[in-house]
């Protein structure tokens, strides 16, 4: 019980900041309306990709160092949960940019970059299909994956804010912590982004363990 | 220095062997100037500024991806051998760098005198384009050699390096496309810094990234 601690705090956060955001109240801007409270959802999905992403890449580098297969597995399976979370992500934003923007993908640069990232860890999952051997696929994987980590930086964090866009925060529209964002919505919003990156990790090692007693079986 | 006559040597070798067969060089430059042919006779003239500028970079983008993708890709085992026994990773790694700036930027040069001269267009800052063009064949080489070490280990050539170069590309070839569309708008210099440090900056982050696990990537 004691070793399971940070996945009950997880879980509670999850179920808090669920019910929190559904019915707390927020500020009621114009457009907006109750689309605020998609905040909740929507960003700290990236927050636990870019979580699950950075443990990818520390697990690729270890593996660099040291040749041991787990690490190997660990980024896989890490990768494997964050793309998952990134695409909800991708979900969440349009269902949102629906009602505000009018359409569920308008070509708005924060989507078609964030689409690309996505696409770039495709990649790196379809490299390792094309390599039979165990050990020369994870080699070079884990190259692709670190190679890979600072152009999805660039991608996500750098190049939306060179260009106009429509999201909060880029392209001279306000961001939602300049002055929308009340004491009400960071008592949620926070705790949101741990609760999620939280949650992202136990599935991460769920899916670890179930890979790696199934290679213990097959060999 | 070591290292230094190692990467020298290395780039003469490629330059020689590339001098006596003049395969890639002729190859990729055929390509460029015929996919140019191909846009002129189907386009006949381009009047929309941004449609002349989307397609001088989509047709870079695919001579550069045939060109500098070659060095690897089309490496025989015995050539391999050669070149690790002979010299360090990171000077092999540096002088293919190296030697598919230099071929990239003889190559776009060469399609750029002849897009312009096909279309009858020249940008209005044509300086900045050039510019432009140069930081291009730069960051297509440092990316696509990497790429193609990676895909060349990995066996599965020409489709892979497809799949595992264009979303590694696709940020830098919006900042290029936006840096050129200055150039031919005419618009000041100044405004134009910030894409020309970004576009520096993933250079060295590139090089860097291909200086620290090249090492790891060329042992079988």
């Amino acid at each position: 019980m004691y070793k399971s601690w940070w996945k009950i705090l997880g879980s509670v956060i999850v179920i808090y900041t669920t019910v929190a955001g559904l019915l707390l109240g927020v500020p009621h801007l114009p457009i907006l309306n109750e689309t605020i409270r998609n905040l909740y959802f929507h960003v700290p999905m990236w927050f636990a990709m870019l979580t699950l992403f950075s443990i990818s890449v520390f697990y690729s580098i270890k593996h660099l160092l040291t040749g041991d297969q787990a690490d190997d597995l660990r980024a896989v399976e890490s990768v494997n949960v964050g793309v998952v979370f990134s695409l909800l992500g991708l979900v969440t934003g349009s269902l949102w940019a629906k009602y505000t923007w009018g359409q569920y993908w308008s070509f708005d640069v924060k989507q078609n970059f964030t689409a690309v990232a996505i696409l770039l860890y495709f990649a790196y999952l379809i490299l390792r299909n094309a390599i039979d051997e165990q050990q020369k696929r994870a080699k070079i994987s884990a190259i692709y994956n670190i190679f890979a980590f600072p152009m999805m930086i660039v991608l996500i964090l750098v190049l939306p804010r060179l260009s106009d866009s429509l999201h909060p925060g880029n392209g001279g529209n306000p961001g939602f912590n300049k002055y929308d964002l009340d004491e009400r919505m960071r008592m949620v919003l926070y705790p949101a982004f741990i609760g999620w990156s939280v949650i992202g990790y136990w599935i991460y090692t769920i899916r670890f363990r179930i890979r790696s007693i199934e290679n213990q079986q097959n060999s | 220095m070591h290292l230094l006559n190692q990467v020298k040597y290395l780039i003469k070798k490629e330059i020689l062997l590339e001098w006596r067969s003049k395969y890639a060089i002729n190859g990729v430059l055929l390509y460029v100037v015929s996919s140019v042919f191909v846009c002129f006779l189907s386009f006949i003239t381009i009047d929309n500024k941004i449609t002349w500028n989307a397609l001088f970079w989509i047709i870079i983008l695919f001579s550069s991806i045939n060109g500098v993708s070659k060095g690897f890709l089309q490496e025989t085992k015995g050539q391999q051998l050669y070149s690790y026994i002979v010299a360090s990773p990171i000077a092999i790694i540096l002088a293919k760098t190296i030697y598919n700036i230099l071929l990239m930027l003889a190559l776009t040069t060469i399609a750029l005198a002849v897009y312009t001269t096909v279309f009858s267009y020249v940008p209005v800052d044509f300086l900045m384009f050039y510019v432009a063009v140069v930081l291009g064949s730069l960051s297509f080489s440092t990316i696509f050699t990497m790429v193609s070490a990676i895909a060349s280990k990995a066996g599965n050539g020409g489709m892979l390096m497809a799949i595992l170069s264009f979303p590694v590309i696709i940020p830098v070839l919006i900042v290029l496309i936006r840096l050129a569309k200055n150039a031919i708008d005419g618009l000041d210099r100044s405004v134009s810094l910030d894409e020309i440090g970004i576009l520096l900056m993933i250079n060295v982050m590139a090089i860097c990234a291909s200086l620290l696990l090249f090492p790891y990537l060329w042992r079988d």
